[in-house]
């Protein structure tokens, strides 16, 4: 029996809590920031509690990002710190940081900014970093659930409204429903490999699983599933995302989607790296699904927030190619495609939260009819967004998908590639439909030209870094090449 | 003589009844609630056995922190039921329709 390792002894195998350090610093800011907000005036503070969080966020990835280096674990190596999850803890941490500043002026005009909801952001983030470093079945599960039920309750924020608290609700019960499967699966896991560590299950499973292992793994392949929304498990993204309030609807879309997908690629190598046969089918099938059905169903929809679900379920599938692909280059591959997904979101959302007309949001596409003649310079950069987001070259998107998709033939699964490259042709309809209208839609009641300059400069960013990251995607390359190899070795 | 498999069929079948409670059931929120409880028991007792069974105490205290999520997950879902039925006046599953699908 190996003595107990305190924090202050520095062991390097034990407790070594100084790992965590961001994710502690984090969660004592959150209950600092709850202490002042509800002393200190309520939800006059939530503006000042909003900046901070942002900043606190920001401040977090420079820390993450700048500080680590090698592969350290705490607490008995139920959590990794190594650089797989600092690269996903910097995009988590900017996006959300970028999330809250964009969409302060919405949640300010429906009268939701509750000092709350920063907060939660904030708790919500802490759990996606534990959920990117978790190292033991148990971390796994208390991130996800750190990290859900902050976001139960950011989707109903806006209490007075039936649609957010019906997105609430439905969110709430499929996610339960979700982690149920996922802990029935880890419970599976655990009486069939005898640990809950991942490198102890990693040890067990060998080069052959045994049934209940393989059981286990396709319960928590469900439950992930679940929290990507990958068809055929994504019944609750349209509408969470439609009735949700609007700058919680573009956090859904981005920070959570990357926590899950990096932690579904943990999961998979950490814990099933050794059975990958097992596995590559069960991702290659939840891929070709999601995105045909993201594809094909956002055809008909007429609602922005809807559409942009759809396109998030097809662009988890393109991003699950990289997985499916069972390789460093399919997990390298992955990681670029989540950075270029969530910086698209970013530039879309920033625009859809300032769609207003006569100061009422609106989110019907028709509104775009006509966009361009009066805003030039916002319409050419919606238009960059949505040529990234389909895949059209020369822009970053095409880059992205072209990764997964070589990935994809690079382990000998052309058949997945070629689907791909068929789901993105059937996709553009749609994204190119908008810029469609923007251009050459009909004359109608035009949306209101007011956009603070927080969005305008999100939305230019983004747009820009589309358009000019195809130079050297600003070295995101190199970072998840080493990322991947944390993850594969 | 109780056995390992006894535990993990009755957890399998308490397992499915909550899955079935959640996907079957149109009348109740309420009784979805109850479902999602019975589903993190059923794993529970999953944990316990494989626990004793392997004598290793990891189970256990994998139990320990599912009952306190689970309390937590209880008490979040019933304050946005309370919300829901504020606005809508009704806690029927077939009600919560304003979005389609």
């Amino acid at each position: 029996m190996a003595s107990p390792g305190w924090p202050w002894e520095g062991s390097e195998t034990m407790i070594n809590a100084a790992a965590a350090l961001p994710e502690i610093l984090l969660v004592l800011f959150a209950m600092a920031a709850l202490l002042f907000a509800v002393f200190g005036g309520k939800d006059e503070a939530a503006p000042s509690v909003l900046w901070a969080s942002a900043a606190a966020l920001a401040a977090a990835a420079l820390f993450v990002g700048a500080g680590g280096r090698g592969t350290r674990e705490a607490f008995h190596g139920a959590f990794v710190d190594d650089g797989y999850a600092r690269f996903a803890k910097v995009t988590i941490l900017l996006s959300a940081a970028a999330i809250l500043v964009i969409g302060r002026r919405h949640m300010e005009r429906l009268g939701i900014l509750k000092f709350e909801y920063p907060i939660l952001i904030t708790l919500a983030a802490v759990g996606m970093m534990m959920m990117v470093s978790a190292g033991d079945l148990m971390a796994l599960y208390m991130g996800l659930e750190l990290q859900s039920l902050a976001l139960y309750v950011v989707a109903s924020i806006d209490r007075d409204s039936t649609r957010s608290t019906e997105a609430g609700l439905k969110y709430f019960v499929l996610g339960a429903l979700s982690s149920g499967l996922l802990l029935y699966g880890a419970s599976l896991v655990y009486g069939y490999a005898g640990t809950t560590l991942f490198s102890g299950i990693l040890r067990a499973a060998g080069d052959g699983a045994s049934i209940g292992l393989v059981f286990g793994l396709v319960f928590i392949s469900v439950g992930l599933a679940f929290k990507v929304s990958a068809a055929p498990f994504h019944m609750w993204t349209p509408d969470v995302y439609e009735g949700a309030p609007t700058p919680v609807t573009a956090f859904f879309a981005t920070a959570p989607k990357v926590a899950a997908m990096v932690l579904f690629g943990r999961v998979l190598w950490d814990a099933f790296g050794g059975v990958s046969g097992d596995w590559t089918q069960i991702v290659a099938f939840l891929s070709v699904v999601s995105m045909f059905l993201g594809a094909v169903a956002a055809i008909g929809q007429r609602d922005i927030k809807r559409l942009m679900a759809y396109s998030s379920i097809s662009h988890m599938g393109f991003a699950l190619i990289g997985l499916a692909a069972g390789t460093e280059e399919g997990a390298r591959a992955m990681l670029i495609y989540m950075v270029v997904y969530v910086v698209m979101n970013i530039g879309v959302f920033a625009f859809i939260l300032s769609m207003e007309r006569e100061g009422e949001p609106v989110t019907d596409i028709g509104a775009l009819n006509n966009y361009s003649k009066g805003e030039p310079l916002k319409g050419l950069a919606l238009l960059v967004l949505m040529f990234s987001l389909a895949g059209v070259p020369p822009f970053v998107g095409f880059f992205a998908k072209l990764y997964v998709l070589s990935a994809a033939v690079g382990a000998g699964m052309a058949w997945l590639a070629l689907a791909g490259a068929v789901a993105s042709v059937i996709a553009a309809y749609y994204y190119l439909r908008i810029v469609y209208f923007m251009y050459f839609g009909e004359e109608g009641a035009p949306l209101d030209r007011t956009m603070t300059p927080a969005n305008w400069i999100a939305l230019l960013a983004c747009a820009g870094a589309m358009a000019a990251g195809v130079v050297n995607l600003f070295g995101i390359e190199a970072l998840a090449a080493s990322a991947a190899a944390a993850l594969v070795d | 003589m109780i056995t390992l498999e006894h535990y993990l069929t009755v957890a399998a079948a308490l397992f499915v009844i909550g899955v079935f409670g959640i996907f079957l059931n149109r009348k109740n929120v309420i009784v979805i609630l109850m479902s999602i409880e019975l589903m993190l028991l059923a794993v529970n007792i999953n944990f316990v056995a494989f626990s004793h069974f392997l004598q290793d105490l990891a189970g256990q205290v994998f139990t320990l922190f599912v009952l306190t999520v689970a309390a937590a997950e209880a008490a979040i879902g019933l304050a946005i039921l309370v919300c829901f039925f504020r606005n809508r006046g009704t806690i029927a599953v077939e009600d919560a329709n304003v979005m389609k699908g």
